[in-house]
């Protein structure tokens, strides 16, 4: 158990460490990696939403999903699941996508904002915090999904499959295919150096079921610090290489790609703190999940993309200019949605 | 012996499950059957931090935890 805390503060080290690096080799100031982000990008890539900045299949979550595949499968922990809830699953994966829009960021992301210096980060990781406490009063008192059952192994191979097509699509580059000329969609790393920092990623996200939701939640459900030390040890790793490179800049005002509306940054993360507790992991920890051949996260993985495709064509999502006209009646759709789904998924009898 | 069915849910259900059970049983053994070996690893750490010994029996993908009070 030790040496699992010890694998644990080590990868969330590294991953913080190249997080904070990336931003250094092409992706944008403080977002070296943003899983909500970049998945919003490849939505955009892919011409699910046609906002002309944030257009890039980010080879990043690829190599994530790539790497948490193939260290799943050498480690027989790939396993073909499936049938728990899955279209509850797309809807609140879709809505917890539209809050992290309204931050800009999801957790992995607001743990690195932090680590720049931007205070806004603090009050969206507030925001996660006490989203993940409202998801477990759900728990406490039954909350539950259902079981998944085995399924057969073309479809746990599924989204390992996408991730691969992605990847493909993105070498190649098609004419159907966008790609932002300026704003974040333009600012990236080489392909190569992206996708094997994500190979990396995910590899250690595999091994240590790293997840940034899930670190909060059983931090407070059951006092169990070995995923918080992950979500800590990234903080360190960003913080460090952040100083080496200069790239802490403390404040509320003129983060890079934030805003400062301190209300919706937070109502936005209590959206994904509470999302990802019901759903049982981070957009990190759903990608993981999804490659080892969970199905439940695969559908995930599709909501997010359609809240992502919601978020910029409904004029949801935040800009640096601000929140989105209609980002805050969406968020309280979302927590409205979610608070009855907590309320009616209790288990009745076991 | 309390037994406790977890196999196809996902974390954390398993950990919310076998703690309920310690908090409605106390000093009592546990048994947890599993086919995750997430919950296997979950459901020991938590039994471990709260002072029970946890002895497995792995059968195929399905694993059987029982959980002793120290």
């Amino acid at each position: 158990m030790k040496n699992l805390k010890l694998l644990m503060i080590a990868a969330g080290f590294i991953f913080g460490g190249l997080a904070a690096y990336m931003t250094g080799l092409g992706n944008p100031v403080n977002m070296g990696i943003c899983i909500a982000c970049f998945y919003r990008d490849i939505a955009g890539g892919l011409g699910l939403h046609r906002a002309e900045v944030v257009q890039y299949l980010r080879p990043e979550i690829m190599g994530i999903g790539l790497g948490a595949a193939l260290s799943a499968f050498v480690s027989k922990d790939f396993r073909p699941r499936g049938g728990s809830s899955p279209l509850l699953r797309f809807f609140l994966s879709a809505f917890a996508m539209i809050g992290a829009l309204v931050f800009l960021g999801c957790p992995v992301r607001a743990v690195l904002r932090l680590a720049g210096g931007d205070l806004n980060a603090a009050v969206g990781l507030l925001g996660v915090a006490v989203g993940a406490l409202v998801g477990i009063y759900f728990l406490k008192r039954g909350f539950n999904l259902g079981r998944a059952v085995e399924q057969p192994v073309l479809l746990g191979w599924l989204i390992p499959m996408v991730m691969f097509g992605l990847l493909l699509l993105a070498v190649f580059q098609p004419g159907f295919i966008f790609s932002s000329e300026k704003g974040p969609g333009a600012a990236h790393a080489a392909l190569g150096i992206s996708l094997a920092v994500g190979l990396v990623i995910g590899i250690l996200a595999q091994k240590t079921r790293m997840c940034f939701v899930g670190g909060w939640r059983d931090l407070f459900l059951v006092k169990d610090s070995y995923l918080f030390s992950g979500i800590a040890a990234f903080f360190a790793g960003a913080l460090l290489v952040n100083l080496i490179m200069g790239g802490v800049n403390i404040g509320f005002v003129d983060q890079p790609v934030a805003h400062n509306d301190g209300l919706w940054n937070f109502m936005g993360m209590v959206l994904v703190g509470l999302g990802a507790t019901l759903l049982g992991g981070c957009p990190l920890r759903q990608t993981i999940l999804a490659s080892e051949g969970d199905t439940d996260a695969g559908i995930c993985i599709l909501g997010i993309l359609a809240g992502a495709a919601f978020s910029h064509n409904f004029g949801l999502a935040s800009s640096p200019a601000g929140v989105g006209a209609f980002g805050p009646t969406a968020v309280i759709i979302g927590l409205v949605f979610m608070v009855i789904v907590g309320f009616t998924m209790i288990e009745r009898y076991d | 012996m309390v037994k406790i069915d977890v196999r196809g849910l996902s974390c954390p259900i398993p950990v919310v499950k076998v703690k309920k059970a310690m908090e409605e049983n106390p000093n009592q053994p546990i048994e947890v059957m599993t086919d995750s070996q997430v919950s296997r690893e979950n459901v020991s750490r938590l039994a471990e931090n709260s002072g029970y010994t946890v002895k497995e029996e792995e059968n195929g993908r399905e694993f059987k935890l029982y959980l002793e009070p120290k």
